[in-house]
């Protein structure tokens, strides 16, 4: 047999049910965490959601972000921060209702005149306080949509626990999300929340295929204890769910890596999912499924072999 | 599973050449794309994606225009108004009030002028509901429905001004459009630094009347007190440069048909303005007088006659939507609206190109990586994927083309992440096919088995992340929306080619080399 890149050689009998009170425990730790952090430091919110003003400026070679930030000190308008930007590029930022278009034009000559012509302007960002607002409640109604949309449809193809469990996992991959977002202070701007959002669908990909996967197992082994069964499913798709998230992974690591510095923000979070999506699905809501009364659905091994494309919904157990 | 009609075959090439040829034109240079797109027909392969301002440089402008002054100053005009007829009909009235949603106006002798009162009111503002009540209290309110075709009308005449402003700034290809209640956005392709075009926007509307300097010719300007000015629609003429009426003596004009059935413009005066339009008419008929908004003449009827009623129609051989834009130049230029910049993203070029080979450096690289990855744990059938994944990619560029849809800096992403996530529905069915090897199948039962059992468990995950990516559509704003088309069309695409494609390789493999063990 030629070489094969293989993760695990053979079918894996990892104890997930063993540990869930423990990653139960930190997934709670997690979510306080997460939230003590929300309302002492709270997120580094971008402009898209605080309003303000934001200009990329590409500073000649060796100019350092100490001479910007002295030349800019006692600056007229408002309060500029100044921060690194990938190469020989530097993100000036004034918050919220500082930044006016006076600001602006007041900005644009001070930078000049205070960094010499070989500054450019690369991008030029400004949000109305207004429409900051506006965003906040687009993002939360996106997020409450995605969890019921996803909860129904899972409800639709599987059973009500699942749907449930699926909402649990969701809320899951977004404080962990949050969290990740909370402790490095990364800016969590608009790009950010649509890549929470699809953390969350990638994430729900994921649980999808282990309960998948559990619920054929239902019917194939009617008898073994629930977690057992769980367990046995998780072991099942794991190098596939192993192989996915390393694609997908060293999809999002290549483009946050050579790609532009404008969507670093968006990568990150997609990263940071790709790698608690599947923890989430392993360690939290397959396991959470036992917590909830599964019935248990009557299906022959006959069925199941010529029935694998089937569709029909599970009829209830006696 | 592992039998394929021929037909199915036959459509499964066709979609994929065809895939290929669309996403081809993107591959050429710049001006030979432009060549193409000119030479063949709309449907054959020539377009190519269109970058999003973030990408090719541009900037975006979100204008909101001040409504509540708009409607404040509206109400106040038609208090004046009112004011204006019950004095000529002599109606006593008390303390004509503006209100958010009309006018209110004591009379004095509700028995006696009651009903003039209330045919005056409703012949000045239509839209309204006039009421009367036992106090002589006559109220003029505008219900929501009439205030938001008000509005709409307002944001109109904004978006009109806007267009003016922006073909000023000889901006190309600006795209103008009406966002939500009172917003207007404007994306100008290639502005990075809109400064001008923000001052231009600053600068209100100016309507004015002047007389036409009937006395020049084509040559140069003879007269003093004269100027050349352009006209809509081509041309010049001279006009004096004695400014009659002003903008804001007129209160409103609206397309309407004359005595003779004609299509023509009506327009109304506020008391000043049509004291001074009598009198000037009364000294000019026959003679023209040119309407000018910003410099340029919009049109140059001529008196017929003295025109004292308050108002005046402008007829000529106008068409509706002429004269209903006519109406609306006019609205515009007597009540500009305040625009205030709410959002503002401007891309200089250089990002915008930078921004494009970054994402083509990382989208090579990620590809390479994955396809790696496939191969080195799947051998041959790795393979198969790779090719499968090549073709998803040109599907994503055929689409994106043909869609004409927007690719943005999210929407890169959104095609690197799919790159990543194609491959998973291939993972699913290898997976299984290892599974049911090890469970004893012979090869072909095992693929068979394998494609059945995936399928499910494919669709099921593909599905729910597509739900994500239609939400992300509906409420996202201009960049994440960009990411969500990209990733449902990436979804879709992987979907027809992991399942569809791969499934059509492995059968000509399975034909053509009869495996009796399979190296998976």
């Amino acid at each position: 047999m030629a070489f094969r890149f293989r993760i695990f050689k053979d079918k894996t009998h990892f104890d997930f049910m063993g540990v869930h009170k423990l990653t139960f425990a930190l997934s709670g730790l997690m979510t306080v965490a997460m939230f003590f952090l929300l309302f002492t430091k709270g997120l580094n919110l971008g402009i898209d959601f605080t309003g303000g003003l934001m200009m990329e400026v590409k500073v000649p070679a060796g100019v350092a972000i100490e001479d910007v930030r002295g030349k800019l000190h006692g600056f007229s308008h408002g309060h500029p921060t100044i921060q690194d930007f990938g190469k020989e590029a530097m993100l000036i930022k004034v918050p919220g209702k500082e930044a006016d278009s006076d600001t602006q034009k007041a900005m644009y000559a001070e930078v000049q005149e205070k960094l010499g012509k070989d500054v450019e302007f690369r991008r030029v960002e400004y949000v109305g306080p207004q429409v900051g607002g506006e965003l906040i409640k687009a993002g939360l109604w996106a997020f409450f949509y995605s969890m019921l949309a996803i909860m129904g449809y899972i409800w639709m193809r599987f059973e009500w626990q699942f749907g449930v469990v699926a909402v649990f996992a969701l809320a899951h991959d977004m404080f962990s999300t949050l969290l990740f977002f909370l402790i490095t202070q990364i800016e969590f701007d608009l790009a950010t929340v649509a890549a929470a959002l699809l953390v969350a669908g990638y994430s729900i990909n994921e649980t999808v295929v282990v309960f998948d996967r559990i619920r054929e197992m239902m019917r194939k082994y009617r008898k073994m204890p629930m977690g057992e069964l769980i367990n046995m499913s998780i072991n099942d798709v794991l190098t596939r769910t192993v192989m996915t998230s390393m694609a997908t992974f060293m999809a999002m690591a290549s483009l946050s890596i050579f790609g532009p510095e404008g969507i670093r923000g968006f990568t990150y979070a997609m990263l940071v999912g790709i790698l608690f999506g599947p923890y989430s699905s392993m360690f939290f809501s397959a396991p959470l499924l036992t917590y909830l009364k599964l019935r248990r659905t009557p299906a022959t091994e006959k069925e199941e072999d010529n029935g694998g494309g089937k569709k029909s919904k599970p009829v209830a157990a006696t | 599973m592992l039998h394929l009609e021929r037909w199915k075959i036959f459509l499964i090439v066709l979609v994929s050449l065809m895939g290929v040829a669309y996403a081809a034109p993107n591959l050429l240079p710049e001006e030979q794309k432009a060549a193409l797109q000119a030479s063949v027909s709309p449907w054959l392969p020539s377009k190519t994606i269109n970058l999003g301002l973030d990408l090719r440089g541009g900037s975006h402008l979100l204008l909101e225009a001040d409504m509540k002054t708009v409607m404040s100053e509206r109400f106040s005009n038609l208090a004046s108004d009112i004011r204006d007829e019950f004095r000529e009909k002599e109606i006593s009235y008390e303390r004509p009030q503006p209100t958010p949603n009309g006018v209110t106006v004591m009379l004095v002798n509700p028995q006696r002028d009651g009903e003039a009162a209330e045919r005056i009111a409703r012949k000045l503002e239509k839209r309204a509901a006039v009421t009367l009540d036992a106090g002589g209290k006559l109220s003029l309110v505008m219900d929501e429905s009439a205030i938001s075709e008000l509005q709409r009308q307002v944001v109109d005449q904004a978006i009109e001004i806007v267009r003016r402003r922006v073909d000023e700034s000889g901006t190309k290809e600006p795209i103008i459009a009406r966002q939500g209640e009172n917003r207007i956005v404007l994306q100008m392709p290639g502005v990075d630094d809109p400064s001008r075009v923000k001052a231009l926007l600053n600068t209100t509307a100016v309507l004015t009347f002047q007389l036409v300097d009937e006395m020049a010719g084509d040559g140069p300007i003879t007269s003093l007190g004269s100027e050349r000015l352009p006209i809509k629609g081509g041309g010049s003429i001279v006009v004096k440069q004695e400014k009659l009426i002003k903008g804001d003596m007129l209160t409103n004009a609206q397309p309407q048909l004359d005595q003779n059935g004609q299509v023509a413009v009506s327009f109304q005066l506020t008391s000043l303005g049509s004291q001074r339009f009598c009198e000037i008419s009364r000294n000019n008929i026959g003679r023209k007088f040119a309407i000018i908004l910003d410099k340029q003449v919009i049109s140059y009827p001529y008196f017929r006659e003295a025109i004292c009623g308050g108002g005046g129609q402008i007829s000529g051989n106008y068409t509706m939507k002429e004269a209903t834009d006519f109406a609306l130049l006019l609205r515009a230029g007597a009540l500009p609206t305040s625009l205030t910049i709410v959002e503002e993203r401007s891309v200089g070029p250089s990002l915008g190109s930078d921004s494009v080979q970054g994402g083509k450096v990382a989208s090579i690289v990620a590809l390479c990586a994955v396809m790696l990855l496939m191969f080195a744990s799947y051998g041959l059938f790795g393979l198969f994927a790779d090719i499968a994944l090549l073709f998803n990619l040109a599907f994503i560029f055929a689409l994106l083309s043909a869609l004409q849809a927007t690719l943005t800096l999210p929407g890169i992403a959104g095609i690197i992440l799919t790159i990543g996530i194609a491959v998973d529905a291939n993972v699913l069915i290898y997976e299984r096919i290892r599974e049911e090897i090890r469970h004893g199948r012979s090869v072909m039962s095992a693929i068979d088995m394998g494609f059945q059992q995936a399928l499910r468990t494919i669709i099921d995950s593909n599905l729910t992340t597509l739900i994500v990516a239609f939400i992300l559509f509906s409420f996202g704003s201009g960049p994440v929306k960009g990411f969500a088309v990209a990733m449902s069309i990436g979804i879709v695409t992987s979907l027809y080619s992991s399942i569809m494609l791969t499934r059509l390789i492995i059968i000509t493999w399975l034909k053509m080399a009869k495996p009796t063990t399979l190296a998976l």
